[in-house]
């Protein structure tokens, strides 16, 4: 779609991409969020397994996690980052082919993951499971992706770029380079592959992946989502538009050193372990950063929060984004971490960071988003997502504090040691211990989806009754070009 | 840990790139007319 040569042709936003990625967006997330019910269920009744291969939960964890983070969370920064990109450089989508292209592909490496990872081919590297086929094509949409969202900001009809579009520029980039060097494999057959690092040195490739993947693609990506959606919802300006800025570069720079942490008491040496501790620490700031300037984006104007849902969505992904960024921070302190390591603690941190942050920036963003890509002004039902709203907090909330205590009491209970030196505990009695914590988040879990299927109803209706019409690109004022 | 021999030359250059990226930024004038930025998203659609 461009400008034409006629005056009477304008251009028109490229919305059919964004459109399509937004649903299955919402799509994804009751099936990720179901599949991470059924494990859950099965950690909690192991007889769940049934015996049958590819629904053990070894097979399906992965497709929970690959699920929630890539095709809820990764959709949504498709759908997000493409609407943002467009309105804010004025200008349609620099390339209409491949952004179809990006939409085509991620849904095949999606289909892909689904069908490959029950039946166990696995390269076994934590949130990089799929195979190198699928490895190759993320490689190709990814280059597509860049090439669109770099086009867009480099044909912009504004001089300066949006700050949303620097952290999306940011985790486009990153997640190129994380994804190449995590996965470089010398394959074996068409399912299997060596990676090319081996041991120690591939724990720590391993999770500098890890880490940035969530500081990049479950971050600093999320922060360029709030950082449209809550000023437009809110209809204020960004409270510190200098701090925006400021906590950016000082984020994207911090992010990278802080992956140690997830090797502390490992084979890894300990002075990149006190690197990761440290950076990990000095990243409290610049995530608060983030954080303050989002949640002061209401100030004078917190009487919206009473009766606009949308926006307690966005104000309270940030808190919980608040929380997660004090809570890794202090789990990074090696002393800390010696008792949390390897506990439910980490599970709860990772769900408050899932659920808290990325899942509620997400929905807020969404149900501003939707909509308006079908020439509505609100959704089909705003008391749905009033409920939606409550219900997925309590969820978080259940989950949250279930997994913290389990984690500390089987902390306590591991490093136990009678007064001759021996164990107090054994293993199996702290699993047997941890039972009804496990109950008690698959409530949180349940609740938690049971909001995402009330969202998928809200959409499909507002879908029906709405109709996908053409946004002309809105024209730069002369003044302020 | 003959890893970092690969890790720490990367990063480095990412800092260099990203060192790049804001000079660029700052003499491309995109810092130039913070306070009213923020507010030019909201006109309009």
């Amino acid at each position: 779609m461009s400008v034409t040569a006629k005056a009477s042709q304008p251009a028109v936003y490229n919305d059919g991409v964004v459109r399509g990625f937004a649903i299955m967006s919402v799509i994804y997330g009751v099936v990720g969020m179901l599949v991470g019910v059924i494990i859950a269920a099965q950690l909690t009744w192991p007889e769940l397994n049934m015996g049958i291969e590819w629904i053990t939960y070894g097979r399906l964890r992965p497709l929970h996690t690959n699920a929630v983070i890539f095709a809820f969370g990764g959709s949504a920064l498709f759908a997000t980052s493409y609407y943002i990109v467009q309105r804010t450089c004025h200008t349609p989508l620099f390339s209409n082919g491949l952004a179809w292209l990006t939409f085509w592909g991620w849904n095949l490496a999606i289909v892909g993951a689904v069908v490959t990872l029950p039946m166990g081919w696995t390269s076994g590297k934590e949130y990089a499971e799929l195979i190198w086929p699928i490895d190759l094509l993320i490689t190709v949409v990814w280059v597509a992706y860049a090439v669109v969202f770099f086009g867009t900001v480099g044909t912009r009809k504004v001089k300066h770029i949006y700050v949303a579009n620097w952290f999306f520029g940011a985790y486009i980039i990153t997640i190129a380079l994380l994804h190449i060097f995590n996965n470089l494999a010398i394959p074996t057959s068409a399912t299997h592959a060596y990676s090319a690092y081996a041991g120690v040195q591939d724990a720590m490739v391993q999770w500098w992946y890890g880490h940035n993947a969530v500081g990049f693609f479950l971050t600093a990506a999320f922060l360029g989502m709030m950082y449209y959606f809550i000023p437009k919802q809110a209809e204020r300006p960004v409270y510190s538009y200098r701090l925006s800025i400021v906590h950016f570069w000082a984020l994207i720079f911090t992010y990278m050193w802080a992956g140690p942490h997830h090797l502390h008491y490992t084979a890894l040496p300990d002075w990149t372990q006190s690197v990761g501790m440290v950076f990990s620490l000095i990243l409290l700031a610049p995530s608060w950063g983030g954080m303050i300037n989002g949640i002061m984006t209401l100030s004078g104007a917190w009487h919206k929060l009473r009766d606009d849902p949308i926006l307690r969505f966005l104000i309270v992904s940030l808190s919980f984004y608040g929380m997660s960024t004090f809570e890794g921070p202090m789990m990074s302190i090696k002393t800390v971490n010696a008792l949390s390591h390897y506990t439910d603690w980490t599970v709860g941190h990772v769900h408050s960071g899932a659920l808290g942050w990325v899942g509620l920036v997400s929905m807020g963003s969404l149900y501003y988003l939707i909509p308006r890509l079908f020439g509505q002004k609100k959704m089909y039902s705003v008391p749905a997502i009033e409920i939606h709203f409550w219900v997925a907090t309590i969820g978080i909330v259940l989950y949250i504090a279930a997994m913290w205590i389990a984690g500390v009491m089987q902390g306590l209970m591991w490093r136990s040691v009678n007064p001759d030196g021996s164990l107090t505990y054994t293993f199996v009695e702290s699993v047997k211990a941890t039972f009804p914590f496990y109950v008690i988040r698959l409530l949180g879990g349940l609740l938690y989806l049971g909001g995402m299927i009330l969202m998928l109803w809200n959409v499909t209706m507002t879908a029906l009754r709405g109709r996908a019409q053409d946004v002309p690109v809105l024209a730069v004022n002369p003044a302020h070009a | 840990m003959d890893i970092l021999y690969l890790l720490v030359p990367l990063s480095v250059v990412l800092v260099f790139v990203v060192i790049g990226l804001f000079w660029w930024a700052l003499h491309a004038g995109q810092f130039d007319n913070i306070e009213r930025e923020g507010g030019r998203i909201l006109g309009g659609d």
